[in-house]
């Protein structure tokens, strides 16, 4: 493997890996906000205990997701310095405004948040609490925004040198591309949440521990999570899926495993793509769906890959085909589990379902593995190009870095986020175990106990 | 406008370099004025509502340097490939051993990660100074606008075969670590109460000693290697009273320690720091990437910058983003004033 094919499985996997973290964040960041309002407007105390206790959790999320994060605003300039030459005058508006609007707020209010409770009191709190969400779907924004440039380049031109210039910023900020994405990727983030927040509480009921706290907690848990899921299709996975179709030809054939260009096209919900024999295996399909879905018309025309240039193809269909697959059918398995939660909470028999409490539980990776597919989708379906139409990913590496320099970062990155990987999950895991009820971080002890209860935390 | 966002972006880095250099600093002597359980905990919540916050100076300064020189932040961050990546790596490390240490109560993984701490910041303060050293002394940059540069060679800062590492530029790195240990333990001066204070104290007046004596050093091998950085600095009187600016405020702080008078010796801690950095800067400028192989290949504010018009609107970002930016500090840092107090104590 040379040098940018080690770049691009080092930057998927330092992705990937650095993305499990602010999913949780973003979506988190709302629910505490939510849980930290309505302690303000009810006065009760579980839903204290319950921010505190996500708090916790989002401390050790957000350490880790800081951590990974340094590498990423880096590697940019290290292991793709053509790519980061040729389009930084554009996409380095949205890295600067990333760190300069959202990290800044995110990092100041994170520390009010974690140490200033008792010093800047319950309204304070609140507010840090409200930036830390701001901040935190800022960066969303701004990280979005940078890729939908590069799935769907806007409001650029060209110079005399070959480089990118900025020439329509608001064309920029305002990609609709990027707007549907962000939607589509901030919901992911609000059901990676719900059904994490989901599994915590389905613990504790099943282990008859806390229950009043998991109740509170399954309740808005399963609020947001539908809302997010059914978000997640319609409108937002519809429309991202319309701008693929739109822009992205290439991508919509090899993701629906389509080689022949035909009018009525055909869905098809399972099979296998033969890339030798330009065919799909053993398809299950639904008639008509595909043109419906991707233009509105059941008679309109899909375009297949055999009328795309072979050099235009994505370089992996299998992967692409797959993971997509993979999302859809996740995305749909996940609006199934909470419409079934939903309906067992509104009639009040969620707590004494034990079968639907034990998949609640054990689903919260569902969604990390459908946002993770969804990524390869979008990034796979992006191939060969690094900046769509304008730079191909083989053209956009670092010239003097070698292929065995790469390699070393790689393996080394793979060791670190392994054992980064066992301590967040001891962690969380500690923390999960001690419950909402556990006041104050486990190391505060005597400290603790004289600064127990306070009026104002009351 | 080129002008102006290379100096924007010195601000920035100068910002950096005050901010994460105490908790750097703080790191460097973390082992040495903390020894039980409880005080390393003081050494952590005097650091833990803002280390991170101050990290962020550098992310968002990565950010504007691909923003204003994507030419230079192509070359810079691909040409030092290895380097970087450790840096980056202890980082991580850092920043677990932080926000890791207390959550466990091992005494062998609070050891540990206290050990990982004062290690990870004492290499950071190096880099931070090694890097500074390339800058000054350039990288083998050729026409192809790029350079790759091996950790070391020879270790001959006169060259022709550069790493990163050479005599001048370790001699770089070993001041910002004297310095930055100074920073931090004077920053615990300010923040800490007790034994931790006390000790402190004791480190950081001998520190400041040695950091003025280096500095002096650094400033002689920086003429004797390159003596056109020295022009510069001739050449432009409204320098030339940083460097007395900074051996005032290096002075000036011993005698606040000496007298108990804590938050000034703080502040006269920063200015050191700071005004040696904005000196260093204004005797660079336009200078970004010197090459090292000829003049001609050398990266500067004109040559490595986006197009004007597009600088000129980033203007419209900037200035709002620093003054929020300037807002949450202000308000974090106000509402952590004075000692460290036991409710702090997340850590």
């Amino acid at each position: 493997m040379g040098s940018v094919g080690w770049s691009r499985l080092q930057f998927g996997f330092t992705i990937t890996y650095h993305y499990l973290f602010p999913q949780l964040t973003m979506g988190l960041a709302l629910l505490i906000v939510v849980f930290k309002a309505l302690a303000l407007r009810t006065k009760k105390p579980e839903y204290d205990d319950l921010a505190r206790f996500w708090a916790r959790i989002f401390g050790i999320n957000f350490a880790v997701g800081v951590v990974t994060g340094i590498p990423m605003e880096f590697q940019f300039g290290t292991n793709w310095a053509r790519f980061s030459n040729f389009s930084g005058g554009v996409i380095g508006l949205t890295l600067a405004m990333e760190g300069m609007f959202a990290f800044f707020a995110e990092s100041a209010f994170l520390g009010l948040f974690l140490f200033g409770e008792k010093r800047i009191g319950p309204r304070a709190h609140f507010v840090s609490a409200f930036m830390i969400f701001v901040g935190s779907w800022l960066s969303g924004y701004f990280i979005v925004a940078t890729n939908a440039f590069m799935q769907h380049p806007a409001g650029h031109t060209l110079d005399e040198s070959g480089r990118l210039v900025l020439s329509d910023v608001f064309a920029f900020l305002f990609n609709p591309w990027a707007l549907w994405q962000y939607a589509h990727t901030m919901s992911a983030a609000v059901i990676t949440s719900a059904f994490v927040v989901c599994a915590v509480a389905a613990y504790w009921t099943l282990m008859h521990r806390h229950e009043r706290h998991a109740r509170t907690a399954l309740r808005v848990g399963i609020v947001a999570g539908l809302i997010a899921c059914v978000m997640q299709i319609f409108p937002t996975g519809d429309q991202h899926g319309k701008m693929v179709a739109a822009h992205q030809p290439a991508a919509l054939a090899a993701m629906e495993g389509k080689f022949e260009t035909s009018t009525h096209a055909e869905l098809a919900i399972i099979g296998q793509p033969n890339i030798e024999e330009r065919r799909l295996e053993n398809p299950i399909v639904v008639p008509h769906i595909l043109s419906f879905l991707a233009y509105g018309s059941f008679g309109a025309q899909v375009k297949g890959l055999d009328d795309i240039p072979h050099d235009e193809w994505p370089d992996n269909i299998e992967l692409l085909y797959y993971a997509y697959h993979v999302m859809v059918g996740l995305g749909t398995l996940l609006v199934a589990i909470m419409g079934i939660a939903a309906l067992l909470l509104y009639k009040d028999r969620l707590m004494r379902t034990r079968p639907v409490l034990w998949v609640l539980m054990l689903s919260f990776p569902f969604p990390y593995i459908a946002t993770t597919a969804g990524w390869m989708t979008a990034e796979l379906g992006r191939q060969p190009w690094l900046v769509y139409g304008l730079m191909r990913t083989v053209h956009g590496s670092s010239p003097r870095v070698s292929s065995g320099s790469v390699a070393f970062t790689t393996i080394g990155y793979m060791g670190l986020y392994t054992l980064l990987s066992v301590l967040f999950v001891f962690l969380v895991g500690r923390a999960v175990a001690r419950g909402p009820e556990h006041h104050g971080p486990e190391h505060q002890g005597e400290n603790d106990a004289e600064h127990e209860p306070k009026p104002q935390e009351a | 406008m080129q002008a102006t966002w290379y100096f924007l972006l010195a601000l920035m880095l100068v910002t950096y370099a005050v901010l994460d250099g105490f908790d750097f600093g703080a790191g460097i002597v973390h082992l040495f004025v903390a020894k039980t359980d409880e005080e390393r905990r003081h050494v952590l919540a005097a650091i833990g509502p803002v280390w991170d916050g101050n990290e962020v100076w550098l992310i968002a300064s990565g950010g504007v340097l691909v923003f204003s020189f994507p030419r230079a932040y192509a070359a810079a961050f691909s040409g030092l490939y290895l380097p970087l990546m450790m840096v980056l790596w202890l980082l991580v490390l850092r920043g677990l051993s932080i926000e890791f240490r207390s959550k466990l109560e091992h005494p062998l993984w609070r050891a540990g990660m206290d050990a990982v701490f004062t290690f990870a910041s004492s290499v950071m303060a190096i880099v931070l100074g090694v890097a500074l050293g390339n800058v000054l002394r350039g990288v083998p940059l050729d026409d192809s606008g790029y350079f790759q540069s091996d950790l070391f060679t020879d270790f001959d800062p006169r060259g022709p075969h550069f790493g990163a590492i050479d005599l001048y530029t370790a001699l770089v790195g070993l001041f910002a670590f004297v310095t930055l240990a100074a920073h931090g333990a004077t920053f615990l001066v300010w923040k800490t109460t007790g034994e931790v204070r006390d000790r402190s104290a004791r480190l950081a007046r001998p520190l400041w000693i040695v950091a003025v004596v280096l500095a002096v050093f650094v400033t002689v091998a920086t003429a004797l290697t390159h003596a056109d950085h020295l022009a510069h600095l001739g050449a432009r009187p409204w320098l030339w009273p940083l460097p007395l600016v900074a051996l005032a405020a290096a002075f000036f702080c011993r005698h606040a320690l000496a007298r108990g008078d804590e938050g000034h010796a703080f502040l006269a801690s920063s200015a050191f720091v700071a005004s040696l950095l904005v000196a260093t800067a204004g005797t660079l400028f336009p200078t970004i990437l010197r090459s090292t192989v000829a003049p001609d290949f050398t990266l500067d504010a004109y040559n490595a910058s986006s197009p004007r018009a597009t600088l000129a609107l980033g203007l419209f970002v900037w200035v709002p983003a620093i003054t929020l930016a300037v807002g949450y500090f202000g308000y974090l840092y106000r509402s952590f004033h004075g000692k460290v107090q036991r409710g702090d104590h997340h850590y």
